[in-house]
């Protein structure tokens, strides 16, 4: 049973086809200068349409989560981590924390995590978390 | 809305709480409207207004053969229901309807005639939060949790203290779920959910219903209980990703919610008798307590565990037992509803001596939205 995979919308596909190329790729308002997430055509602060796509650094830190131990077929057997990642650029987005332990004493808020994608079918690569290296 | 311009003649919950595998959630709905239309003495053809959360308000006056010149459908969650409060206050004050039932029913256990909790996988929580595994409240509303721990200094024994408190009120009501005493230890030792949380910082899961009837205040003595008349009301949405919340310690759908109800009202937080704050998990009495402006941030969890919430407390708060311990239907804001007018007509199983107002706190969805109603027995 596969995990449940998103559907792009025309608003959102830049985002989705960027993880598939291997690209954090967030929006920034050209008026008011201010980053954001979730993708729209639009910057939520100003009301600006005036917008573009750029590439973030991927890297960011541990800003909140829980470890799920409710059977999920669709996510392996084992506990695992839900979490929210603060983005360098300032946008925090939902994702999970993979290559560590899924322990509270493995997973310390604050810490250093950056973005590997992983490949769930041709179209579809989510972005989730790891312990930064170096 | 005027203060006291409405009020509350009619409430009650359906028949049976629980499990009710015998009933649908359309017929948990019209158990409970017809419960509170014996109350207020009323029949199907006295009322001309509807509103109603999870079924469609004309699935609702259809089924009860009522044919209003109001319907609100407003679905923002489990506090649609003080939504519902408030629209029906401004519509009765605007003419737009006299009578105004308000119904939830749901079969949380049962699943009896009960929808899905599916969202589409093209939405933006399908896109960017439900691929993580974020399905379920118990993974969704807790997330923003260990931030908010480490912000106050709060510990899992603190969110354990809110249950245990609780479940001392749960004690004195014949209706509650869970009667049984539990200690900090028995919550810590509960089965672990989703770290922090354990299942005893989880509500319940039961089938039930509750309806309000609310009409003016000049009408309100004509019926045979005594009225309950809405002080003031406030509302408020945020995001449906509880990722994107502003601020992961404090909620602005509480905060913008409850500064309306407490301005409009023109009370005080000394004012306060009686608190409900919808607790669908142990931590949200902690954020209700702070973003209301009844503790400054970082005193919620010492407020509660000096027991200044529970029986014989100065505030007392969730006196039905709570989501934690009382029911949850999926739906609670209803119950909380229903126990702030008990309280304020003088009938709740844990009766407040000389309670004269109460403020009841509804949250809709994971943070999503808010919804607050402070209602007062004195005219």
């Amino acid at each position: 049973m596969p995990r449940m995979l998103p559907e792009p919308t025309p608003e959102t596909r830049h985002f989705w086809e960027g993880c598939k190329d291997g690209e954090l790729r967030l929006q920034r308002c050209t008026d008011c200068d201010h980053n954001y997430f979730p993708p729209r055509p639009f910057c939520p602060k100003c009301g600006s349409r005036d917008v573009e796509v750029f590439k973030a650094s991927g890297k960011g830190i541990l800003y909140s989560y829980v470890i799920n131990h409710r059977p999920r077929p669709d996510m392996g057997t084992e506990p695992h981590s839900i979490a929210v990642v603060e983005l360098a650029e300032g946008p925090r987005m939902m994702t999970n924390i993979i290559g560590c332990p899924q322990t509270p004493e493995a997973l310390q808020l604050d810490m250093a995590v950056e973005v590997v994608f992983e490949k769930q079918t041709d179209d579809i690569s989510l972005p989730l978390f790891q312990p930064a290296k170096g | 809305m005027q203060p006291k311009s409405v009020a509350v003649v009619g409430a009650a919950e359906t028949t049976k709480m629980g499990k009710i595998p015998d009933v649908s959630v359309i017929g948990l709905h019209a158990d409970a409207a017809l419960n509170a239309m014996k109350d207020a003495g009323l029949k199907p053809s006295d009322i001309d207004g509807v509103a109603t959360a999870g079924v469609s308000p004309v699935e609702l006056a259809h089924y009860l053969g009522i044919t209003p010149t109001y319907a609100d459908g407003t679905s923002v969650g489990g506090c649609s229901f003080m939504l519902h409060v408030r629209h029906a206050a401004a519509a009765i004050n605007a003419g737009l309807a006299k009578t105004i039932l308000i119904t939830h029913g749901e079969s949380g256990r049962s699943r009896v005639g009960a929808g899905g909790f599916a969202r589409s996988p093209s939405s933006l929580m399908g896109q960017f939060e439900m691929p993580y595994g974020v399905t379920s409240p118990p993974t969704m509303f807790t997330v923003p949790v260990l931030r908010y721990l480490k912000a106050r200094g709060y510990t899992e024994e603190d969110l354990a203290t809110v249950a245990v408190i609780q479940r001392e009120w749960a004690a004195k009501n014949p209706r509650a779920s869970f009667k049984e005493p539990i200690t900090v230890d028995d919550v810590l030792n509960s089965p672990m959910i989703a770290w922090p949380f354990r299942m005893l910082m989880c509500c319940l899961v039961t089938d039930g219903g509750g309806a309000l009837i609310v009409t003016s205040a000049d009408r309100a003595k004509d019926f045979p209980n005594k009225p309950v008349y809405v002080l003031g009301t406030g509302e408020s949405v945020e995001t449906p990703m509880v990722s994107q919340m502003e601020d992961f310690t404090s909620s602005k759908a509480f905060r913008v919610s409850g500064k309306k109800a407490f301005e409009t009202a023109g009370i005080t937080h000394a004012d306060v008798d009686h608190l409900m704050i919808y607790d669908a998990f142990a931590h949200l009495p902690l954020y209700g307590l702070e973003d209301l402006g009844f503790c400054e941030p970082g005193e919620a969890a010492g407020f509660i565990r000096d027991r200044n919430t529970a029986i014989g407390g100065k505030l007392p708060l969730n006196t039905n037992g709570g989501g934690l311990s009382y029911m949850h239907s999926g739906m609670y804001g209803m119950y909380a509803l229903q126990e702030s007018v008990r309280q304020m007509r003088g009938i709740a199983p844990a009766q407040v001596e000389g309670a004269k107002i109460s403020v009841c706190h509804g949250v809709g969805g994971m943070f999503a939205a808010s919804g607050t109603i402070i209602f007062t027995n004195e005219k």
